[in-house]
């Protein structure tokens, strides 16, 4: 699973990081780190729901519409 | 080919029609989440706006401001063809009949449902003393977006009651702007009874340091509307004269049209812990009250976005499963606001009542994270641009964390 994040749209909410803290930091910078581009497919479902609960909805996951 | 759900005993539930009441963000994401959880019947979504479903939050904010387009705004950026929905827009829905499973629209048509998604969100309240005054205004949809933001380009003077989210965040765009600005607030403190008196306080500060006059412990006697002038009478011979007043204070949810319908209603559509409102019906977003089970079984009704979503997808879900299967709600609310370049974030549940401790950074920064104890436990957090801790102490909330460990996590 490849994700990809538009730095333009995010807002530094960190909903993602509530919901897959592994692939998803916000830093005391106030920025949002990814921290895998590629995470296994355990990490899917949190992924998944990190993208639709994202409020700017900045994140992707290639070849998938949410 | 319909939708059959099977347990030990046999096929138990069968959906093959379902209506979704509601064209925002909980009514499409739970249209979405039916797909996704492999209902294949016919789907309806009825809006009662003309306009396919698009993100409210930048109204009062960057869309109000100019920094996005209408282009920015659209909730769903994949063809609704792929969705396979019959979009029902700009009518609304008048009324239920449980016993036939029928909705009847303002359009007068009839639409028959096996399964019911109740998303009808809420509406602005008004204040009689207001009703008729052309220079009122209050902000929901788009169209109140796009009147209010040519009146903002057109006139000086803006007007707001109410120092809420959506009154503070407009107050805060028309300053950008270069608008004169008055807010006023029957409480002694913005946002009082939700964040207590020291963080209302510092929102205070917040406001006047960027130009606004706040004004709080107002009351309000009488508006009247002189020519193109609104005045707002004040006790004690105050007035405010204005081009242009917002009302900002707070919203209803949409249940007119339950009235009579058997529906349980009271302030929302209550709903069991799993959103169930009745058999087959289910409610998501603004609308639903129901009790959560993370709080003890608190009965909340939600009004923000990331509630709608969740609530979306989880009202969904339970549509499809039978009774047995059917899984809890539970959430610690999260709310976002955007005023003077500041992100302010809170999850949980908290209100000025409650003990509260400043765990991180100083409220005249304003660069901070206060948490908030119920019953021994960390109960909500309120964070001023500090995502990171914010959505830790979101986590901590979550798994029921005592007060007192969640205060030394802190050091």
């Amino acid at each position: 699973m490849r994700i990809a994040v538009n730095f333009d749209l995010c807002k530094s909410n960190g909903v993602c990081m509530a919901s897959a803290p592994e692939v998803f930091e916000v830093r005391d910078d106030g920025y949002l780190y990814l921290l895998q581009e590629e995470p296994g497919e355990e990490q899917r479902e949190a992924v998944e729901e990190a993208a639709r609960l994202c409020p700017t909805r900045a994140i992707t996951i290639e070849g998938q519409s949410l | 080919m319909s939708n059959t759900r099977h347990n030990n005993r046999g096929p138990i539930a069968v959906v093959e029609k379902i209506c979704v009441i509601g064209a925002s963000l909980a009514g499409l994401r739970s249209a979405e989440a039916l797909r996704r959880e492999g209902f294949v019947g016919a789907l309806t979504i009825i809006g009662a706006e003309e306009h396919l479903p698009y993100d409210r939050p930048p109204l009062s904010k960057e869309f109000l401001s100019g920094e996005f387009g209408e282009d920015r705004l659209p909730l769903r950026s994949a063809p609704y063809e792929e969705l396979g929905v019959e979009l029902l827009l700009g009518t609304r829905a008048r009324s239920l009949d449980i016993g036939s499973k029928r909705i009847t629209l303002s359009s007068g048509q009839m639409v028959d449902y096996d399964g019911l998604v109740i998303a009808t969100g809420a509406t602005p309240r008004m204040l009689p003393i207001a009703n008729g005054l052309p220079g009122v205004m209050t902000l929901r949809t788009i169209d109140d977006a796009v009147r209010l933001k040519a009146a903002l380009d057109a006139r000086k003077r803006l007007c707001v009651i109410g120092a809420g989210f959506i009154g503070s965040e407009v107050a805060a765009t028309a300053r950008g702007l270069g608008l004169n600005v008055t807010v006023l607030e029957a409480a002694e403190q913005p946002m009082l009874r939700g964040v207590g008196l020291l963080i209302g306080e510092t929102l205070a500060k917040l406001h006047r340091d960027n130009g606004v006059d706040l004004r709080t412990g107002v009351t309000i006697e009488s508006i009247e509307q002189i020519g193109e002038v609104v005045r707002v009478n004040l006790a004690d011979d105050e007035s405010v004269e204005c081009d242009l007043l917002l009302l900002a204070v707070g919203a209803a949810p949409a249940t007119e049209w339950l009235e009579g319908s058997g529906l349980t209603l009271d302030d929302g559509v209550v709903c069991d812990s799993t959103l169930l409102a009745a058999p087959g019906i289910v409610c998501a977003g603004d609308v639903a009250r129901w009790p959560n089970t993370l709080f003890g079984g608190e009965s909340m009704r939600v009004e923000h976005w990331t509630n709608a979503v969740e609530q979306g997808m989880h009202a969904a879900k339970r549509l499809l499963v039978a009774d047995s299967e059917a899984s809890e709600f539970s959430t610690v609310p999260f709310v976002w606001s955007d005023q003077y370049g500041i992100k302010i974030q809170a999850a949980g549940r908290f209100s000025g009542e409650d003990r509260m401790e400043l765990v991180h950074g100083s409220l005249d920064e304003p660069h901070f994270v206060a948490i908030f104890e119920r019953k021994g436990k960390v109960s909500g957090v309120i964070g001023f641009s500090e995502p990171r801790r914010v959505m830790q102490y979101r986590r901590l909330i979550a798994a029921g964390t005592a007060f007192d460990e969640a205060v030394a996590a802190s050091s």
